[in-house]
């Protein structure tokens, strides 16, 4: 099982809501995916419903006791939006944990360092469990856990390419000395990508536009549950390794046999 | 280097001729490529792409939906004044229109907001025409406090302002400012605006330069298609575009495309544009640029804008109003231009939900702008 911070977890599959063609397929994907923690952007609910009002038609979707809410600051640009949006996000939603995504950059969504540093800082400070979204960086992952990230979320090439994989040399830098949990995020493609990830030893991983955008987001959510477990066990029970060693003859070393 | 200086180098005969030398050969290239530059916008915006449009629409569809999933945004103009000093050959508000000339109160302008409300919305866009001793930055203030409770996102499509108005109107709630050059042609520029401070076509093209100094989170860009050819306006369109990406980095854009539309003793458009060549602009946009936002309004017609939902658009308005009034106050009079799709905002949802898409009401909030 998953801990971090205080909740524990059955599944290593974390997903998200943007992108689906309807709230009730989107919730029929979650279900099928059978992922627990699912990340919500702060800008897509109604954090005030007048009273008149129908509660909000994403969060409605989203009222399942297994499924435990991520809200996200997706939107704001620099750390002092971010403390903020992520005290809305408390109040509103009733949660201490934060997804902190500070992307200054609208065009490639590339997450800020620095700002995301200073604004964990402050968060962790003011209680909140803290899930930062990271470029594939060693060094600033050790000092998120300096300042008491809950976890790490590095990428694992640019969000909603679907390209896989490609900061992998860093990730495993990034899964060989973590003390936190790390979810790799952004750009998991395919099952087979999301496999790989547990393979090299993330704890989770977070998966959105390959399910949402999918033909068919509830059988690809699934794929997506069954390849994570697979990845997973494969991990526990370690990989093989690939043999490159075998040669046909030994130019080099064929002298040692002569003396013999 | 701001665009007025960058654009000084640019010659309209030169670049025009350039698009219309492209051939098939150039498009098959821009197709391929993963990356596309300003050139290979330039063939598939040519005459050479049309036989590929169905390859282009697919390509777009593609690129669109990883971007941006099955969503389109919904988002509504509230026209606050038809006051107008500028004299514009194609515009119903034209300063020698003689139509009744009105500047909603506060009063009426929430009533305008309760229809706005009850239909739906929390995305807004105000629109003026240009009358700065009575639709100015104080007045603007004034508007944005009383509607910004009511609204998630705000937008404003008014007179071009300075540098310091729009740092004074970013604390008050405002997001998004579309200001469209009309014609990148500046004779011809000068032909459509002889009068008023649109005139000043070296201006206007300045703006988007003051907006993205001022840190506004999102501006729109477009030229009026009708007025000059648009494959060279557009061409400008996407250039001025690539400029501001590149120096205002952290700002989003938009790219709207209205086509000169029919209003009492209006301007017949110089060059028309057919649908088919609407459908190629839009997908060579969403080829040219993954992330930029493309929005569509009631210009068009029903079945244009029932099937280009899913060729490339993000962003859709519904159930508008183009005159001051016209939700509440006063909805018999003049309008700025005729709504081409009629249907109330609900039939737009449920027309997007049938094509398996979702309506987004709501995709901003102005906490994460404190």
């Amino acid at each position: 099982m998953l801990k971090i911070a205080d909740k524990t977890f059955h599944s290593r599959l974390f997903t998200g809501t943007g992108k689906f063609s309807s709230s009730s397929i989107m919730e029929a994907a979650l279900l099928a995916s059978a992922s627990e923690l699912v990340t919500v952007a702060l800008k897509r609910v109604d954090l005030n419903p007048s009273a008149n009002q129908q509660p909000d038609e994403l969060l409605k979707h989203l009222n399942h006791p297994h499924l435990n809410l991520l809200p996200n600051t997706s939107g704001v640009r620099n750390a002092k939006e971010a403390v903020f949006a992520a005290q809305m996000a408390r109040e509103a939603l009733e949660t201490n944990w934060i997804k902190l995504e500070i992307h200054p950059d609208p065009k490639y969504l590339m997450p800020d360092p620095i700002e995301t540093l200073k604004a964990t800082e402050e968060l962790a400070k003011l209680g909140f469990v803290v899930l930062p979204y990271i470029h594939a960086d060693p060094v600033l992952c050790k000092r998120l856990e300096d300042v008491g990230t809950a976890a790490v979320m590095p990428l694992g090439s640019p969000i909603g390419s679907n390209k896989g994989l490609k900061t992998i040399d860093f990730l495993e830098i990034i899964i060989s000395q973590s003390r936190v949990p790390v979810i790799i995020d952004a750009g998991i493609g395919a099952p087979s990508d999301a496999a790989k990830a547990m393979e090299i030893g993330a704890d989770a991983v977070l998966v959105n536009t390959a399910i949402a955008v999918s033909g068919n987001p509830v059988l690809m959510a699934e794929a997506f549950k069954i390849a994570v477990e697979a990845g997973r066990m494969a991990y526990l029970a370690r990989l093989g390794t690939i043999n490159s060693l075998a040669v046909a003859s030994s130019p080099l070393t064929a002298f040692l046999e002569d003396e013999i | 280097m701001r665009f007025n200086e960058f654009f000084e180098n640019q010659s309209w005969e030169e670049t025009s001729k350039s698009i219309y030398a492209k051939t098939a050969k150039d498009v098959e290239q821009a197709l391929n490529t993963p990356k596309r530059t300003l050139e290979d916008f330039k063939a598939l915006i040519s005459p050479a792409a049309a036989p590929y449009l169905e390859s282009m629409a697919k390509l777009s569809q593609e690129l669109t939906l990883k971007r941006f999933g099955k969503t389109i945004q919904m988002y509504v103009p509230l026209y606050l004044s038809n006051e107008c000093n500028n004299i514009c050959t194609y515009c119903g508000f034209s300063y020698d229109n003689k139509v009744k000339r009105k500047t909603l109160s506060a009063l009426e302008i929430m009533e305008e907001v309760a229809v706005i409300k009850e239909m739906g919305y929390h995305h807004v866009l105000l629109v003026t025409g240009e009358a700065n001793q009575t639709v100015h930055t104080d007045y603007f203030k004034k508007v944005l406090d009383l509607i910004r409770p009511h609204f998630a996102h705000i937008s404003m499509e008014v007179q071009p302002l300075d540098l310091a108005d729009y740092q004074e109107l970013t604390p008050y709630g405002l997001n998004t400012v579309l200001v469209y050059q009309e014609t990148y042609h500046e004779e011809d520029y000068k032909k459509h605006h002889p009068k008023g401070k649109k005139s000043n076509f070296q201006y206007r093209l300045d703006t988007p330069d003051r907006l993205g100094e001022a840190g506004i989170h999102k501006m729109g860009l477009g030229v009026l298609i009708g007025l000059e050819d648009w494959r060279t306006d557009s061409f400008f369109t996407a250039m001025h575009l690539d400029y501001l990406e590149k120096k205002y980095w952290q700002s989003k854009y938009s790219i709207s495309f209205p086509r000169l539309r029919p209003f009492s003793g209006g301007l017949e458009p110089k060059v028309a544009m057919n649908d088919r060549e609407l459908v190629q602009l839009i997908c060579a946009y969403r080829l040219f640029n993954e992330e930029v936002e493309l929005s569509i309004s009631t210009r068009e017609s029903v079945i244009f804008r029932d099937h280009i939902i899913k060729l490339g658009i993000t962003s859709i308005s519904a159930g508008s109003k183009t005159n001051p009034g016209g939700y509440a106050v006063e909805p018999q009079s003049l309008e700025q231009f005729e709504i081409s799709d009629e249907r109330t905002a609900l039939e737009i949802a449920e027309m997007i939900q049938k094509q398996g898409y979702e309506p987004v009401w709501k995709d901003w909030d102005l906490s994460l702008m404190k």
